[in-house]
């Protein structure tokens, strides 16, 4: 078991060490270089929808009985209008839990 | 200087700590309940200290699988990591190799969103000193964090009722995170595109679906960006 936990963990420490270490040993083709700006949008927009919509792999819940992604798009919002982490996190959660307790 | 922007950056992730903790609870919870040993548990948040493979890790540790598909499930499970260190490393590539190591130990989702940010308000050498601590700062808080929330997990074991929907939190805090970070046409269209994708290949297994949905809103950004008139890079 710490054996398999130590090679999780060296697997993980070298992907991430991967392009830090390696960046200036060779030339990065000016495409790659423009294609990194959107890395943060398109991956965590990835992890985001699948986690409201299809929670535990189900087909997509666009339903009102879903109380994932009324409270995301309610996150998204607050998020969008304010920029404030803090409010957007406190009040996706409450609206969360209002929901899961009305649906209930 | 460099003592401001470690504190300002652990104050950039405070509000992200809030969404992280239930999740590292989560974690410590879960493990408990595969049959992982408590100091086995923990061990996993301060070695790999990356959340969704410890999920899933813990997952397979309870199915008992073979030693090779739990370190290539997280292989694949980390790859996203591979694309955060390409973004991080025109900004990094001056820094020691100690520096490096370091900042590659705690590169996680939430270290590399708060970041990217700072850096990004910088042109890549004119960043000296002072934005690699505001990461060191905000990654550390994250660190920290994330051990005493997996601790507490485990602590309390399955005393946590799963109605508490707590796991709702990091989705949550995702969000928070990309909304203000779409600055322009090109990155809203990636996000939208990988968001599409990214559902319709969900059923794919280990993670696979997420990459290629990553690599498509990428894609989906790049094409956009020829049909965007330029835009003077923001600095604020």
């Amino acid at each position: 078991m710490w054996f398999t936990i130590l090679s999780m963990g060296v697997v993980t420490f070298l992907i991430r060490l991967s392009f830090i270490i390696a960046w200036g040993k060779f030339e990065m083709p000016p495409l790659v270089r423009r294609s990194l700006r959107y890395v943060p949008p398109a991956v965590l927009s990835a992890i985001i929808l699948p986690e409201l919509l299809r929670p535990n792999s189900l087909p997509i819940d666009f339903s009102l009985g879903n109380a994932r992604w009324i409270a995301g798009l309610v996150a998204a919002l607050i998020a969008w209008r304010t920029r404030n982490a803090l409010l957007t996190i406190l009040i996706g959660m409450i609206v969360f839990w209002i929901i899961s307790l009305v649906v209930k | 200087m460099n003592r401001s922007s470690f504190f300002s950056g652990i104050r950039a992730q405070l509000p992200i700590l809030l969404g992280v903790a239930p999740f590292g609870m989560i974690y410590g919870v879960l493990a408990r309940s595969a049959g992982l040993p408590p100091e086995i548990a923990q061990a996993m948040s301060s070695i790999v200290f990356a959340g969704s493979s410890q999920f899933i890790g813990t997952t397979l540790f309870r199915e008992s699988a073979p030693f090779v598909v739990i370190v290539l499930t997280t292989f694949v499970v980390n790859l996203r990591h591979a694309l955060y260190s390409a973004s991080l490393a025109p900004y990094v590539e001056s820094l020691s190799i100690r520096w490096k190591i370091l900042m590659a130990y705690l590169l996680t989702d939430e270290g590399y969103a708060v970041g990217i940010a700072r850096y990004q308000q910088l042109p890549p050498n004119e960043n000296v000193g002072s934005p690699h601590y505001y990461y060191l700062g905000s990654a550390m808080a994250l660190w920290t964090t994330w051990q005493l929330s997996t601790a507490i997990g485990v602590f309390f074991g399955a005393q946590v009722p799963a109605s508490w929907g707590l796991d709702f939190a990091l989705p949550i805090t995702f969000i928070a995170i990309m909304i203000p970070a779409l600055a322009d046409r090109p990155s809203a269209l990636a996000a939208v595109v990988a968001a599409v994708v990214a559902l319709a290949a969900h059923d794919l297994n280990y993670k696979l679906g997420l990459i290629i949905a990553a690599l498509s809103g990428i894609v989906a950004g790049l094409i956009a960006e020829r049909f965007t008139p330029r835009r003077v890079e923001k600095v604020e």
